[in-house]
């Protein structure tokens, strides 16, 4: 086995190695500690994009654990999607983590960085595995991260909101469980892959637990993609957290979307029975109301971190009108805007804390504050977040609302979801510059930090936009990668003998 | 009186129990929920492998009938992780009443806290 064979392992090993190390660096030697994050976050980067260059041409690269066969063993499966999702992974890592690091955030609690790295750990395991139980567990991994993180910088507002959502979390690990009993009775078998053979072979009489597995997981997936009626612990959960974290945690519900993709073609796919696409027909009135509460969240918050948490339902939302469509086309597209409302949210809440470390008693509350520093480039740092977030020409946003609704005309009741969309970008829209004017253009009371405030906390934000930027500029590129990603999820078959080995049908 | 009746509605009680003490407002009660449905989902799991009795779970030649060993890692994989949450749920609960000086999941103070005597510092 050649070293390249590994790769597929080092996207979770660096930041499990490096964990441990930050922990042991950061007290004494905190340049080294600084100096193996932002390491492990770069070969983390480096890795995700030499999967995305081998998954390039439909290559599905297996490695199996302890070089046990599937499906007995664990297997990693790197796809084109994992690579897509990796590579967003990392460098939103790097985004935040920048951000944190300018900021001095890092350093107003304990142990930031070894939480970060195993954050990035959960979320890059989740991506990777072809093993349900195993995504439990890198769920579970990147959960319990995530807990530290949201409680970094300590305070009562945080506290509270942590309770509420280590509780509903737990709860959804419990609902995961039952649904992987429920599969494992049926079918014997928790390894992806297999599970999509083998549901085809169950019994007629076995079929509603079938579908009632289906849909308790496609449940938890929604908790965490935070869809509507199970998103009331995000707006509190992000507003608080730090605004580096909240950045990173753009990604989290996107990792809730990510296994519905995943897992829906794959297992619960046309020869499932009377499970095949059993969550269909709930997901696309969900994804309506989600993109229709987020947007409305967005119209009436009244600050910019709170507005950035409904922007986040909001683009779920949005995301999912085209997922719940289970064609290639939408698929494609949903990827595509995937990546792009991952970090145009991450932008926002970074935006945010740039306007609250500037007004200081205003903090970044909608309302007319003191005159405070590099108030233009600022705002035109806002305006640039917004028209990313909201979808307006020229940046991504755009291009990923242009391709879900040219794709979902192809379903019968595409109205609904064209006039959702529109509807929710017009909100959207008047919702930003609402408070964009307020925070902006409109000087109010109150003491501004004085005017030498260094500006190196623009960067992260700014790099951010470059990213959207860039996005758009290969818009060509990105999309046909997209759709390959999704023609390749589709295609149980492929994955199923790439797994299993070609004795498998 | 059969087994599996008897660890069905073992299940169905602690999940029932669970539930109820789940929507309960005040984090204490709502941790022994968390906990209960934790119990409800471990049994459940194990029931996954099908429930035997007096069998061994390791390949031999000489038997014949076994019971399932992998729901048995998959349990002692919940087991560990819910009990590393639950600590983590009860200490993050008696911050939170030490900090914001109310146990009630959303943080609120009600009426009744007054009757509570000392609220923590």
């Amino acid at each position: 086995m050649s070293w390249l064979a590994h790769l597929p392992i080092l996207p979770v090993a660096i930041p499990a190695l490096a964990a441990p190390l930050t922990l042991l660096l950061m007290r004494r030697y905190p340049g080294a500690g600084l100096a193996v994050a932002f390491a492990s976050c770069a070969a983390m980067l480096a890795c995700a994009l030499a999967l995305l260059a081998g998954a390039a041409d439909g290559s599905i690269t297996v490695y199996a654990l302890g070089d046990w066969p599937a499906p007995f063993g664990i297997v990693l499966v790197a796809d084109r999607q994992a690579a897509i999702m990796l590579t967003l992974a990392a460098s939103l890592a790097l985004i935040a983590l920048l951000h944190a690091v300018i900021t001095g955030i890092d350093r107003k609690g304990w142990h930031f960085h070894p939480l970060f790295q195993f954050q990035l750990m959960g979320l890059n395991g989740a991506f990777l595995t072809g093993d349900l139980f195993n995504l439990f567990v890198f769920f579970e991994v990147l959960l319990i991260a995530s807990y530290g993180l949201l409680l970094h910088g300590q305070g009562p507002a945080r506290l509270k909101a942590g309770v509420q959502y280590v509780v509903v979390n737990l709860v959804g690990s419990s609902l995961f469980l039952i649904a992987l009993g429920l599969l494992y009775a049926l079918t014997g078998t928790l390894n992806m892959a297999d599970l999509g053979v083998r549901v085809a072979q169950i019994a007629p009489e076995d079929q509603g637990l079938l579908r009632i597995a289906a849909l308790l997981l496609a449940s938890v997936f929604a908790i965490k993609a935070a869809v509507v009626p199970l998103h009331l612990w995000l707006p509190r959960t992000y507003d608080v957290a730090t605004p580096a974290v909240a950045g990173l945690f753009a990604i989290m519900t996107k990792v809730g979307v990510y296994s519905l993709i995943r897992v829906v073609p794959q297992v619960f796919g046309h020869d499932a029975g009377a499970a095949a696409w059993a969550p269909a027909p709930f997901l696309m009135p969900a994804a309506l109301v989600t993109a229709a509460v987020g947007f409305a969240g967005v119209f009436t918050a009244r600050s910019l971190s709170e507005q950035a948490s409904y922007a986040i339902i909001g683009s779920t939302g949005t995301l999912l009108i085209a997922v719940a469509g289970w064609q290639e086309a939408m698929l494609g597209a949903a990827l595509y805007y995937l990546v792009h409302s991952t970090i145009a949210g991450a932008s926002l809440f970074l935006v945010a804390d740039v306007v609250a470390r500037r007004r200081a008693s205003a903090t970044d509350n909608c309302s007319p504050g003191p005159d405070f520093a590099d108030r233009q480039q600022v705002g035109l740092l806002f305006m640039a977040t917004a028209i990313a977030t909201t979808g307006l020409p020229p940046l991504s946003g755009f291009i990923g609302k242009l391709l879900i609704l040219k794709s979902v005309t192809a379903l019968p009741d595409w109205g609904w979801a064209w006039g959702v969309i529109l509807a929710t970008t017009l909100f959207g829209v008047i919702g930003f510059a609402r408070a964009g004017s307020m925070v902006f253009w409109k000087v109010g009371e109150g003491e501004a930090v004085p005017a030498s405030a260094p500006r190196a906390d623009m960067i992260a934000p700014a790099i951010a936009l470059a990213l959207l930027a860039a996005l758009s500029a290969g818009a060509g590129m990105a999309t046909a990668y997209a759709d390959a990603a999704a023609a390749q999820v589709l295609d149980r078959e492929t994955t199923a003998r790439a797994v299993l080995g070609d004795g498998q049908p | 009186m059969t087994y599996e009746f008897l660890v069905a509605s073992a299940i169905g009680v602690l999940v029932a129990g669970g539930i109820f003490l789940l929507l309960r407002a005040r984090t204490f009660q709502v941790v022994l929920g968390l906990t209960l449905l934790s119990y409800a989902v471990n049994l459940f799991l194990f029931a996954s492998g099908r429930l035997v009795l007096n069998r061994p779970p390791i390949w031999d030649k000489t038997v014949t009938e076994y019971t399932d060993p992998l729901p048995q890692a998959l349990v002692l994989t919940a087991i560990v992780i819910t009990f590393g949450m639950t600590a983590f749920v009860v200490i993050l609960a008696l911050r939170s009443f030490l900090e914001t000086g109310s146990d009630h999941v959303d943080g609120d103070k009600v009426p009744s806290d007054e009757n509570d005597g000392e609220k923590g510092a």
